[in-house]
């Protein structure tokens, strides 16, 4: 996984609530059986006519954040299907950070599992970056947002900040409590209460 | 210390607690097609193995064809997937029900269907629907396709410790064959937003939640991510302890674990919630979602709602709700049962067991599907569509008029060929009313399947408490 540290560009406004992940990433393009090359079909139906033509008044078709990395998001982002898939077309088309008030758990977990920074922000900071015009830096290492000259700091869990700034991979840490792993399923297969 | 049954569940899983989560082992573990073909190359791109294959069971539910199960699959990355899955279980060993298995259907009605899902473990899938199974007393979730490959390799899962939540649902139901379990959870959406039990884990309780069948008991525990709550749970009694008896994969000691699960698998009664919130049985109406998300849900006896009177002086949701409007083709103030319908769907991983048949077979019983409706009905498994045929429900449904289909996921997302075109308005038993989940274009009512089966019936809503149900 692609290390995440510091990033800065200009921010793309999806001003919209309870965005679900059936919009990031609609049904007909799951059946992929990799893990790259989603981001052509993010926000497909939004994004594209009936005839395959680009809607000219959907944010991601506006040449100005042609090169954005950081995705401005609404309340209760991700919400519903755990598809990871939304994760893999975020990041495939650019994005390296989304920002809004609340994600869904499943959504969330999932970008930071892909090396994507979910940052939780409350209202009146949300809105002040929806209105700015200019580049933001996330510093992820000081745990700052930087814009228009005013620093915001933002939390995140000691272990995903790690997992993050060093590109970790998770199942690499897991195995090195294999004896842990290993003690736990023989207590159980001991038991009389086992149930395998 | 007094604790609820989640604290419990997840106190007996902890492997090693960690810097602000905790390592939990993984009881069961259920894969489909769709989740999980990254996850394996994963693991051979590192050399991993499956650690635990007898934890392990596959199914493809979510782009199976529902028609003639002896034809080739036309659509070629459909099969392609299939065949993945078919490869995949073969060479790391995991047990799998194929396309022609008995015991094939939709990985959450196939679990408790097989006595894979069991009080007071904890289970995964790359599913979010895997809250269903919680209706056994089972702490269980839907992870993304990273973690399906971390619990293939370690039998293991982090977690940060949600919230508990309490869902109270209180007295009886006036008329229980009108109002159903499906009616309870969108009432309980309604209320507390699709973003309600974010962070939580949620207990229904109270005696409406008691009286319920298990079958109910998966229809409103499947829908709690769609409040915004990984899992939810119900605890365990006779009902569920019964149900699972004798059933195909129980451990040997069943016995053993009942008389323990009967002690010990409820929350103490000094134990407390973070939060809670009440529902009052006995109010509730047939519900009908208009909107977009299942909260956008009003009675069947109620309007389109305004977008300002649905937004509550949120600017944001009143946005959302004028878009829905604009999205579902509808005006405010229209009537419920004025809204006519172009196809319906009884099926999913919600509303698609025996018990769901049975009562929309009631309905639908010497009756037509109204000349201007197309309507379906997909069993949730392959047991299901066998015990239904038996009772002679396909009969009934075939008659009227319904097409009779072989089990999977089917038109609850559309993945296979069962989808909506632009424009179709649908009233459907399964869980999301997205725009475009059914279908680009697709207009999504969310209903119970006694409320779909009399919409089939008469090509609009009514309100099935007219009806003699008994």
């Amino acid at each position: 996984m692609e290390p995440f540290i510091k990033i800065k560009s200009i921010a793309t406004p999806l001003d919209k609530v309870n965005v679900d992940t059936d919009q990031i990433i609609p049904k007909q393009f799951l059946k992929l059986v990799q893990k790259t090359g989603f981001g052509q079909y993010l926000f497909y139906d939004w994004r594209y006519e009936k005839d395959g033509s680009a809607k000219k008044d959907f944010v991601l078709n506006d040449p100005r954040y042609r090169d954005s990395k950081i995705l401005l998001a609404r309340n209760n982002f991700g919400c519903g299907s755990s598809r990871e898939h939304a994760a893999w077309a975020l990041l495939d088309f650019g994005f390296r950070t989304v920002l809004s008030t609340s994600f869904a758990d499943i959504f969330y977990n999932n970008c930071f599992k892909n090396g994507i920074l979910p940052i939780k922000v409350n209202e009146q900071v949300l809105q002040k970056l929806f209105e700015s015009r200019s580049e933001i830096e996330i510093d992820l290492e000081k745990q700052t947002i930087t814009n228009d000259g005013v620093v915001i700091s933002f939390d995140i869990e000691p272990h995903w900040k790690k997992i993050l700034l060093e590109g970790l991979d998770d199942i690499a840490l897991t195995l090195q409590y294999n004896n842990e792993i290993s003690k736990y399923e023989n207590a159980q297969s001991n038991s009389s209460l086992r149930v395998s | 210390m007094a604790k609820t049954l989640f604290e419990k569940i997840w106190d007996s899983h902890v492997v090693k607690e960690g810097d602000g989560r905790s390592l939990l082992y993984v009881d069961r573990h259920l894969v489909h097609e769709v989740t999980s073909p990254q996850a394996f190359d994963g693991l051979r791109m590192n050399k991993r193995k499956v650690r635990r294959t007898d934890l392990t069971f596959a199914t493809m539910d979510h782009n199976v064809p529902t028609s003639n199960r002896s034809l080739p699959i036309l659509d070629q990355t459909s099969a392609t997937q299939i065949k993945a899955l078919e490869r995949n279980c073969k060479e790391f060993g995991i047990e799998l029900f194929d396309i022609n298995s008995p015991n094939q259907g939709i990985v959450h009605v196939i679990g408790p269907e097989l006595g894979i899902t069991l009080p007071g473990t904890t289970i995964v899938c790359g599913d979010s629907h895997t809250s269903t199974h919680g209706a056994f007393g089972a702490l269980a979730f839907g992870i993304g396709t990273s973690d399906v490959e971390h619990v293939l390799a370690t039998q293991c899962i982090w977690m940060e410790k949600p919230k508990t939540f309490e869902i109270r649902v209180e007295g009886k139901r006036k008329n229980p064959h009108a109002i159903t379990a499906k009616d309870i959870i969108l009432s309980i959406i309604r209320q507390i937003g699709t973003a309600g039990g974010t962070g939580t884990t949620f207990e229904y309780r109270g005696e409406a939640i008691s009286e319920l069948s298990m079958e109910q008991r998966m229809t409103i525990c499947n829908m709690s991510i769609e409040g915004g709550a990984r899992a939810g749970l119900v605890a365990p009694d006779e009902k569920t302890f019964d149900y699972l008896k004798g059933r195909r994969y129980i451990p040997k000691n069943y016995d053993k674990l009942v008389e323990y699960w009967r002690e010990n698998m409820k929350t103490d009664s000094n134990a407390r919630f973070d939060k809670s919130f009440t529902l009052h049985a006995d109010v509730i109406a047939p519900q009908v979602s208009w909107g977009t998300n299942p909260a956008m849900t009003v009675d069947v006896t109620g309007r389109v709602p305004f977008p300002e009177e649905y937004a509550k002086g949120n600017p944001e949701e009143e946005k959302a709700a004028t878009k829905a409007l604009q999205y579902m083709g509808l005006k405010s103030g229209t009537l419920i049962t004025d809204i006519e319908l172009d196809r319906v769907f009884i099926g999913s991983c919600t509303n698609s067991r025996l018990e769901d048949l049975t009562e929309a077979a009631k309905i639908v019983k010497g009756n037509k599907v109204s000349s201007k409706v197309r309507a379906m009905i997909v069993p949730g498994s392959q047991h299901v569509k066998k015990q239904a045929e038996e009772l002679g429900l396909d009969r009934i449904f075939k008659d009227a008029g319904f097409e009779w289909r072989e089990s999977g996921c089917s038109m609850c997302l559309g993945m296979n060929p069962d989808i909506l075109s632009a424009g179709e308005r649908c009233a459907s038993t399964s869980n999301r009313n997205f725009e475009g989940r059914q279908g680009s274009g697709g207009r999504t009512h969310l209903v119970s399947p006694v409320m779909a089966a009399a919409a089939a019936i008469r090509g609009h809503f009514i309100d099935v408490r007219e009806l003699d149900l008994n």
